[in-house]
Formats: C-alpha cells, structure tokens, sequence
C-alpha cells in the first residue's frame, strides 16, 4: 500500500474526473477561507476577488502572468522530477541562482556572439545548476545524508557563493547596483507578441517551457528510463527486486532535476534583467515546490498551478488600492497547498475502496453465467 | 492474530469473551475488551525510560494536564512485583536486554489492562536461557488467572509451556490437542499433514546440464553476523532443488545473493557457462533467471500500477516490453493479457491497480510474468503463500509443466508438501548452513521437520 507521503507526492496517479474535481474543490475551498479572513478583517471579500479578477483580465497582467508563470513552470518541473521518485530536492532555491549567477557572468563576457551567446548562457546554467545538485545526490549515495537536509543546506551555501562571485569576481556597479556585467544586445531572447492590446511581449521562454513540460511527459511516462524512476519512486525494494540500481537512480535524477533547475533564472536573465544583481528575483524554487504539490507533478496540472500562482502573485499588489494588505494572497495560496492536498487524499482513499469493489463486483458477477467468465 | 486484535474484521464467525460476543473494529477494542498483543517485533522507544513506554498512549493524567508519573511508577512495580518480572521503570529502554525487553512488553499490556495476553512467536529473539526466563514469566501469569495465547512454531516449547495445543494449518484449525498425551512426532504429522499435493509427477525430467552452479557462498550482514554460511549446490535443466528451513535460517539472504540483491562472497557462480557473480540483478534477470519473490507486496508488484506496468517490473529490458530505450505500451499491454489468459489471472482487465485483485491473482500474474522471456532458472521463494486453493493448484501446475520443459528451479518454501512434491532434490538449511541432503521420494514430513529444527539425526 501507498504511504500518504507517496499520495501528497502524486506517485500514485489518480483516475478519470476526481482528479480534477479535488483541485478545483481545493481553489473553491481557498476561496471561502480567504472571504472569511476577509470579513473578519472588515473587508469585502467580493470586492476584492473582482479585483483580482479585473486585474488578472487585462492584456497586460496576462502577459505579466504568463512571464512569471514560465519561471514557476520550469521551477516545479525541477521539484517534480525528483518528487517522481521520492527525491526531495529542496536545493531547487540554491541551484537555480547559483547557475543564475554564473551563466549571468558568461553571458556577459560575451566571448562568443549573438544566438552562440545565449547557448552557451543557458548550458552553463544548466551545467552549474546538475553540478550543485549532484553533491547532494552523490552525498546520498555514498554517505547516507538525505537530500533534505543537504540540499537545505547547499541552499545556504549557494548564497553566500554567489554574493561573493558577484562582489569580487563578476560584479560591477552601476549606480548603486552591483550585478554582472549586462549580456549585450545581440545575446537577448526576443519576445513574443502573444496578446494583443499590449505592447509587453511575452517571454521567449514560454516556447522551452513548453517543450520542456512535454519532454518531461514523455521521459516519464514513455521510457525505460522514466519507468524505473517511477518504479523506484513507487516501491524501491521492487525496484532493486527487479534490477533498476538505486544508487545510479538517485545521482542521475538529482543531476536531471538540477539541470532543470538551473533553467529556472533563465528567462529573468536572457529576457528581463540580461544580468544577476540584488533585484533577481529569488524563492523560485520554494514556489516550485508549492506548484508541483499543487499540480501532483502532472505536467498540465503543474501549469495551470504555475499561472493560478502567478496570476495571484501578480495582482496582489492591486489590493492595497482596496487597502487590503496584499499577505492575504500568500494566506490564499497556503490555503490552497493545504486544502488540495487533503482533497487528493479523500479523493484517493474513494477511489481505492471505489476500485476494489469494481473488481469484486465484476469478478463475482459472471459466476452465474459461466459463459461470461471467459470474456474475462 | 490480527482478528483477534482488532487489526482486521473477520468475513464471518464470532469471538466470544468470558462468554459473551464481541466486536472489535480497531486495536482499541480489543484492548478494552482485555485482549493485549506483544509483538514479535518490539514496539519501544529506545531513548525513553521503561516507565515511559509503558505509559506511552495511557498517561495517567493529573489535573487534566500534568503527567502523574508517580502515580504510574506505583501501578507499573505493582503489576512487576505481582508477577515477578523484575522491571525497573527508571531504566531507559537501550539498556535492556532482549529479554528484559521483552519483559517491559508484557508489561505495558497489563498496564492497559488486558486480562489475555497474545504472544506472537515471543521467543523468535531469545537465547535459549531467556526462554527459560519467559517461561517462569508466563507460567507465574497464568497462575495469577491470566489467559496466554503463545503462538509459536517451535514444538518443544510449545509442548513445554502450553495447557492446550490447537493446530492451525493454512487458515484452518486441525487438532486441539493435549500436550500431556501428544508428543512432538504426532504434533509435527498434524502441523505438516500427511498428505501429499496430487498429481505428484515422480518420472525424473532431471537432465545432465548443470543450469546454476553454486560454490561456497557467504552473506554477512552489515554487522558482521554470517547469515548464510559455505552454501554449494547445483542444479541441473530440469530438476527442482527444494531448499527445506524454518523460517529465518538464510533462505531469504541466500535467493537475494543469488539475485544479486545483497552482497556476498562467492567461490563459483555460474549460470549455465556464465560466471555471474559479478553481473548486477538487471544483467541477472535479462540472463534468464527468473524470480518470484517471498514477499510479493514488496518485492515483486508496483501495487498502485497497473497490470500491465507491473508486466514491465523486473523485465524492463527486454522485447515485448521494451524498444529500445521506449517502453512499448501496445506490446507489453498485449503480452499482459497473454499472461492474463494463459496463466488465469481473474481480473476485469489490464488497467486495473494491482492492489485491487487478491493474492492468489498477484502470485499468478507474477509467476506468468516470472515465466516469459524463457527463463534458465527460476527461483520460487514461497510461490504459494498466501494464495487460495485453486491458485495454488494452478501455480504448481505451471512450475511441473515448465521443469519438464527443462527449466531449473530453486524452490524456497516453508510448505513441506510442497517441497515434497515438487522437488527431485531436497537440501535443509539450518543457520545459514546446508546441514543435510534428503531424498524428497522416501522422506516423510515428520523426518524433514526435525530435520529442520535440528532436532533430528539429520536423515
């Protein structure tokens, strides 16, 4: 039997329209608890929400909330990766801007020019970002140490190296700005005029994500590789029963999942910023987390979590024309980590009981025609 | 047991306690209703004290809040002294012994107040001087007008400590007998049966080629126990080696050295005119050595995953299941099928969870499983346990047909009919050391069973 640990972590799929119906339940359920925080604060819960919404609608949040939802996207499928497989790689945080910070630098020493640079930028992420995370799944294998704890920790690590890669290696100040060096105008990843009514394009990142969303799908569901990682995610003892090596399991979806990870910053990079200063944004991979729980690692069901997160991160600055302070978004999206969790696992549980039932029922059936039983 | 216990609910039938029926839907009940269980594996935490643990779960409360600790440490040397287990309740629990251990067990059930006392296999972890001990224990609580339910499959002991005996034989009692006029012989005869499985297919398929080759084999355990000591033996095309054993005595460590599972030292391993002893599990299997693990639920089954997913376990290298580095839906899916037909796996279809069929169907999906692909050698670890009649029937219809085909296996299992019947060859394993050769065609269950315990001549 499945743990619950396992359910959380969507190992264990769920069928037909209650995989859907949970999510849903689970935003409707947020919904409610922010309205009653609402009232209790002497606000307008209605009010608000249309606010939100207002906001969310027009072409220019659209496009604000596709941007950011990119960068959630690509963070939750580095956590899912590892969550597939009972890895809990917390460094996602730690990896994404350590690679930030050092393909930041490549890009802007520019040594090779235009679409060369922005290869070579996002393979040097991608490259830091699977070196920083396979410490912490060599460390597992050799040594025992749980991810959890090291990944916490290399997170810290991470940190500090890059405040002083920045400071006394590749930064420089601007104003009172101290960043990398700015990637030239050539090595910039174009927009896309995606919505109309606004001259804010998307980010050309939105097109890897995608790709990367589907390369995830098909890794998982469609090869040898992604079954012994779903294998061994389900049950490791069968796994080694049946000859997939943990060990090589665990470093290469460490290393895959930092990989991932180290894309993260690159859409802030290479199509916002074009250099790492204070202002990147951080935290990306603690979201990550919330979405790929959010979504149960499922690539659509990450997506759309990724744009609720980002659509509420997003206009949450409007409530304070309502004088609602904007924290109350982060209450509703607690919420709905909390809430969607608890519907997955009533949902689970239904299911389960639901299906072995079936099967008695289906199996005890054809006992009275004989006939009907070879059709079994 | 786990009826009695409250752990599961019985599909029919009663319990009566002092006369009166009772129902229990979880372990709570059963313990208002003064049933208490000590399990085989301990249930304490080392870091805390005696005292502790024994109230963990039942703090006498004082105030409403505050933890009346000396209120407990009185009750806990009443029940000690009353019964003479000489428990200590300010000692913390890693510095017991076992048997002590086992002491502070007893002990947190009388706590709760349990008047029957379940003891499952209690003296699986004693040295024999601590069964002594357990036995004065016990004999000292059923004086004092507690009831003991000592489950065990240890004769001797059995015959030493109990009042009455009743024999339990795959689900279903078989004698209640008294151990004043039963001896351990008859006891035996009734725990095995005298029965052997039918059709019994005695023409020899056994060939000249050795299929695996055994040579000194060694596991020691992370801290240096040996568990499986200098084991040889081969098995040729055709013939089933039946390893005979009480339960615990290496069998398990020695499969999963064979399969690569669990390190080992080796002399000579070779699998047909290959040396594997340095092949990983995958190259293993893919070399045509086939598993069907003791333990089904953990060893052999994604439970949450589909038929046919669990079609691709332990076989996610090879054709149908694979194309390359693909994975092959539409041909594994149809293989599982084949496998579902052939092999009579009762199940509405291959999309199924395999959690939801029932063990008999798992076991025959896997032994199906375990079969295609050709293998040289099988090795069956219990493949009827825990499976109904009909199944059991079923799967030792496949492993007869697939010897005679000139498949070698190595047959694990704790049912000595099955052994028996199925084996041309039968080795015993006793602590991890073969300790003797039988002959399956002229040996009796009884004769094999002190075998196993030792107690025999060794045939």
């Amino acid at each position: 039997m499945s743990g619950f640990l396992d359910r959380m972590l969507g190992r264990v799929r769920l069928g037909g329209w209650l995989a859907v119906a949970a999510p849903v339940l689970a935003v409707v359920f947020a919904v409610l608890i922010t309205s009653v925080v609402l009232l209790i604060a002497g606000k307008e819960p209605v009010e608000a929400f249309t606010t939100l919404a207002d906001y969310g609608t027009q072409p220019r949040s659209m496009v604000m909330t596709l941007n950011t939802g990119v960068m959630y996207y690509i963070s939750a499928l580095a956590v899912a990766v590892g969550f597939r497989m009972n890895l809990f790689n917390i460094g996602v945080d730690g990896q994404y801007r350590l690679a930030a910070v050092v393909a930041a630098a490549v890009g802007g020493a520019a040594v090779v020019p235009g679409v060369l640079n922005i290869v070579l930028v996002v393979v040097s992420a991608v490259v830091v970002g699977a070196l920083w995370a396979a410490i912490a799944g060599l460390l597992r294998v050799y040594r025992g140490v749980s991810e959890v704890i090291s990944t916490i920790m290399l997170n810290a690590i991470a940190t500090g190296l890059g405040s002083w890669l920045v400071s006394e290696h590749f930064g420089v100040l601007t104003g009172n700005d101290l960043g990398t060096r700015p990637i030239p105008d050539d090595a910039h990843m174009p927009g896309i005029p995606l919505i109309a009514g606004t001259p804010v394009l998307v980010n050309g990142f939105i097109v890897v994500a995608v790709l990367l969303g589907v390369a995830y799908w098909v890794v998982l569901t469609r090869t040898r590789f992604g079954f012994e990682l779903r294998a061994t995610g389900k049950s490791e003892s069968a796994a080694v029963a049946s000859g997939v090596s943990v060990k090589k399991m665990i470093v290469v979806t460490m290393v895959m999942s930092g990989a991932i990870a180290g894309l993260i910053g690159m859409p802030e990079l290479l199509g916002a910023s074009y250099k790492y200063s204070n202002n990147f944004p951080t935290d990306l991979g603690f979201t990550g987390i919330a979405i790929a729980l959010l979504g149960r690692n499922s690539p659509v069901g990450m997506a759309i979590g990724a744009l609720l997160w980002s659509f509420l991160y997003n206009s949450s600055n409007q409530l304070q024309l309502l004088d609602i302070p904007k924290e109350i978004v982060q209450i509703m999206q607690g919420v709905v980590v909390l809430s969607v969790i608890i519907a997955y696992e009533l949902v689970h549980r239904y299911r389960m009981v639901a299906e072995q039932r079936r099967v008695g029922r289906q199996l005890a059936a054809p006992a009275e025609p004989p006939k009907a039983e070879a059709a079994v | 047991m786990k009826i009695l216990y409250g752990m599961q609910r019985p599909d029919e039938g009663e319990i009566r306690v002092d006369g009166s029926p009772v129902s229990f839907h979880t372990p709570a009940d059963a313990i208002s209703a003064g049933i208490g269980m000590v399990h085989q594996h301990f249930m304490l935490a080392d870091n805390l004290t005696v005292l502790e643990n024994v109230v963990l779960g039942s703090e006498p409360r004082r105030g409403g809040l505050a933890l009346d600790f000396a209120a407990a440490r009185r009750k806990i040397k009443e029940i000690s002294d009353a019964y003479g287990l000489g428990v200590r309740p300010d000692v913390p629990v890693e510095e017991l012994g076992v048997g002590d251990r086992q002491r502070v067990e007893i002990l947190k059930v009388l706590y709760r107040g349990a008047r029957i006392l379940i003891l499952d296999e209690p003296t699986a972890v004693l040295v024999p001087h601590e069964v002594d001990e357990l036995f004065d224990n016990l004999r000292g609580l059923v004086r004092e007008g507690l009831t003991i339910l000592f489950i065990s499959h240890k004769l001797d002991e059995v015959l030493r400590v109990a009042d009455a005996i009743t024999v339990i034989r795959r689900g279903t009692t078989v004698a209640t007998v008294d151990p004043e006029g039963v001896t351990s012989r008859k006891l035996a005869e009734l725990m095995v049966g005298s029965e052997l499985p039918s059709p019994e297919t005695r023409e020899s398929t056994v060939t000249d080629v050795v299929a695996l080759s055994v040579r000194d084999l060694t596991v020691r355990t992370g801290d240096g126990r040996t568990v499986v000591e200098n084991v040889s033996f081969d098995i040729r095309k055709g013939e089933v080696l039946g390893i005979a054993g009480v339960e615990g005595n290496g069998q398990a460590e020695l499969v999963e050295a064979i399969m690569g599972m669990r390190p080992c030292e080796v002399a000579a391993l070779t699998l047909g005119d290959a040396d594997i002893s340095h092949w990983s599990t995958l190259r293993r299997r893919a070399g045509g050595i086939g598993y069907i693990p003791e333990d089904r639920h953990r060893h052999g089954l994604l439970l949450e995953s589909p038929l046919w997913e669990n079609r691709i376990l332990g076989h996610q290298t090879r054709r149908p299941n694979v194309r390359g580095p693909w994975i092959d839906r539409a041909g594994a899916r149809a293989d599982t099928q084949r496998i579902v037909e052939d092999y009579d796996v009762r199940t509405p279809g291959i999309d199924v969870d395999a959690a939801a069929l029932s063990g008999g169907n798992q076991q025959k999906l896997i032994v199906g499983r375990e079969m295609s692909g050709d293998p040289v050698l099988l090795i069956a670890s219990h493949p009827t346990r825990g499976v109904d009649i009909g199944a059991q029937a079923a799967i030792w219809d496949h492993l007869r047909t697939a010897r005679a085909a000139g498949l070698a296996v190595l047959l694990i299992s704790a049912d000595l009919d099955e052994l028996i019947g199925l084996s041309d060859t039968l080795k015993v394993i006793l602590r991890g050391r073969i300790v003797a050769d039988v002959d399956p065609a002229n040996v009796t269950p009884e004769q094999l069973g002190s075998a196993m315990t030792g107690a025999g001549e060794g045939v």
